[in-house]
């Protein structure tokens, strides 16, 4: 399995280079798969502006007084300014830790007035596997809010849980990424597949993620990393829709 | 009444050994080894095989039972053994328990803040422990022994009905399958949602068990050996192998016409949903053909392995739960390289085929030393273990 991860890892390194984004970012690049078009951002793009919210849990910050500017949210809007120079991207988030996705369906009507995106970022499932919601509501409820979204005339990226070894025997998140997928797969829209990008980096020694420790540094990078690669799916994403009008980075 | 078949049929044994390496292999997180189960290569797995299976062995032997020492008596060893399999389920909260109390105390990462919820558990051992005694907290992959003692719990008076009317009682349970669908039935669980394997709905595969192993193979041996029934079955599996690939290589999934996705997404473990039912008997329709009941190649020493484990499947399911946890331990905590992945699935089967081998043993002196009682109050006297 490692030996083609590598195989694969070596075709995504082929593939269109983000500049500027981490080499260690660059090897899961493949994982961006579910490429569905995402056509309100694509038009936002063209006009020049790109409004983004990121709604999610706790998976979508990290502690400390620099956390806000560290996590993937705000390095998003980083690498989206590198790679769209020409688009004013703002993102705006709505992330408190321990939220199921309904409890986040909740929310977002208020959430989606005030920031009025193009694109929402939706990430969940790690709450949802912890409390063993079951798994038809949690489905219903990631309906229920890409349909408010899309009402909202806004885009949406699922963002599925992250990989972590070493409550694997503990946490099912596998059921939760799966329904996610099955959702994605049904709205015909893209799903960020941050489990499987992790594992990927987990499986080539990339990033060590079983280590105990206080410190940032990896969760920087990796936060870094999932900034650029999320990045990366929206733009091919919108580029699908409309080439002409995404074809400026 | 239902004649109840007099010897037992290896075959069982067999593919409930299988089964019970492949629920250990697919039970430690993503091992590399488990690519090899069935469970990738179509819809239904190593879970349906058990149930099954345990369904015709439960039949045989208390059908048995119960036929010569009456209900009560019946009744009561289905009972005794839902009790031993309850207290195997504690034993392996027990061991659970100890795990999360490790890593709650051993794992730190910024990275991994909301993940490090699942210490929530210990904090409320009061809740926790009492909601685990009932059934109603079951860790991850800890959900296949409590849908068991359910089973087991609810089987006498369904294996009184079998033995009466099997074909009433089928659709009996048929129609709580099928109630369960509809009306949304399950079990509750802790602390939010319902159980993994609704046992509504599975007991529909444990009393189709028993009832083929109550003369109801034999009612079915004309369908199952038709060249029609055969080659449904191919096409069945071909159909679910190529769904099953989309979700491995996700940009097939576009050839997947709509109409199709539709109709078979999600595919509902939970629920035992049709479409793995319907994989299950497909596997079992070849299967049956492939290797027909008393064939002498099930006494080769090459089958033996699987064979002793099956026999001994409370036991040796325990035991792979158990390994399946020391298993991810070795990968996280020693070495996650490819290599150790086979070394501790192989070495996790050897164990499960050694421990098997020792309990036969076990069994063996016992029955020896027992003197002259009366074989019927052995459990293994009567074909083995039921479960």
């Amino acid at each position: 399995m490692k030996r083609l991860a590598l195989v694969f890892a070596l075709t995504g390194l082929i593939g269109p280079a983000s500049a500027g984004a981490p080499a260690e970012c660059l090897i899961a690049q493949h994982q961006n798969e579910y490429i569905f078009p995402l056509r309100m951002t694509a038009r936002a793009i063209a006009a020049k502006r790109l409004d983004i919210l990121v709604i999610g849990a706790g998976s979508s910050a990290l502690p400390g007084p620099n956390g806000t500017r560290n996590a993937y949210p705000a390095r998003l809007q980083n690498a989206l300014a590198e790679m769209l120079p020409a688009v004013t991207v703002k993102v705006s988030t709505d992330v408190s830790p321990h939220r199921t996705a309904l409890e986040m369906v909740h929310v977002l009507p208020a959430a989606l007035s005030a920031a009025k995106p193009t694109l929402v970022i939706w990430q969940t499932g790690t709450v949802d596997a912890l409390q063993g919601v079951d798994a038809d509501q949690f489905s219903q409820a990631l309906d229920q809010g890409i349909n408010l979204a899309h009402n909202a005339g806004a885009d949406v990226v699922l963002v599925n849980a992250q990989y972590s070894p070493r409550t694997e025997s503990m946490i099912a998140l596998g059921t939760y990424a799966e329904n996610m997928r099955w959702v994605a797969l049904q709205h015909e829209i893209p799903l960020f597949n941050r489990f499987g990008i992790m594992r990927l980096w987990s499986d080539l020694g990339t990033f060590d993620f079983t280590t105990a420790t206080k410190k940032l540094d990896m969760a920087v990078r990796v936060h870094e990393c999932i900034g650029w690669l999320l990045a990366e799916l929206i733009v091919q994403a919108a580029k699908q829709e409309a080439p002409r009008a995404a074809g400026e980075r | 009444m239902a004649p109840v078949p007099t010897e037992r049929d290896l075959r069982l044994d067999l593919f409930r050994g299988i089964a019970l390496w492949l629920i250990f292999l697919d039970h430690i997180p993503s091992n590399a080894v488990s690519w090899i189960t069935i469970r990738n290569y179509g819809f239904s797995d190593a879970t349906e095989i058990f149930v099954f299976i345990s369904g015709y062995t439960a039949a045989f032997v208390y059908g048995r039972a119960m036929r010569e020492h009456g209900f009560l008596v019946g009744t009561a060893r289905v009972l005794r053994r839902a009790w031993q399999i309850y207290v195997a389920h504690v034993f392996l909260f027990a061991i659970y328990l100890a795990e999360i109390a490790y890593v709650a105390h051993s794992f730190e990462n910024p990275l991994y803040t909301e993940e490090m919820g699942v210490r929530d558990f210990i904090k409320d051992p009061d809740v926790t422990i009492i909601q685990a005694l009932l059934l109603k907290f079951k860790p991850v992959n800890m959900d296949v022994l409590p849908l068991y003692i359910v089973l087991l719990a609810g089987f006498p008076p369904m294996l009184w009905l079998l033995m009466r009317m099997p074909s009433f009682a089928l659709a009996l349970s048929a129609a709580l399958y099928g109630l369960a669908w509809y009306l949304g039935w399950n079990f509750p669980a802790y602390p939010t949602g319902s159980w993994v394997f609704n046992p509504l709905a599975w007991q529909l595969l444990f009393v189709f068990g028993a009832w083929c192993a109550l003369g109801g193979s034999l009612r079915l041996a004309r369908w199952i050996g038709a060249r029609l029934t055969r080659m449904l079955a191919v096409a069945y599996l071909i159909f679910a192998f190529c769904i099953t690939l989309t979700w491995y290589f996700p940009h097939l999934a576009v050839y997947v016409p709509h109409v199709v996705s539709n109709v078979i997404y999600p595919i509902d473990k939970t629920n035992l949903d049709v479409l793995r039912l319907l994989h299950f008997f497909s596997l079992a329709v070849l299967t049956v053909g492939l290797v027909p009941y008393g064939s002498p190649a099930l006494k080769s020493p090459l089958f033996w392995p699987a064979i002793v484990c099956g026999q001994h499947s409370l036991e040796t399911f325990c035991l792979g739960v158990f390994l399946s946890f020391a298993g991810h331990f070795v990968f996280t905590e020693v070495s996650n390289r490819l290599l150790t992945h086979v070394l501790v699935s192989l070495a996790g089967i050897v164990i499960m085929v050694a421990a098997a081998a020792l309990v036969s043993w076990y069994k063996r002196i016992e029955r020896r030393g027992a003197g002259p009682r009366p074989p019927a109050t052995m459990p293994g006297l009567a074909g083995g273990d039921a479960s």
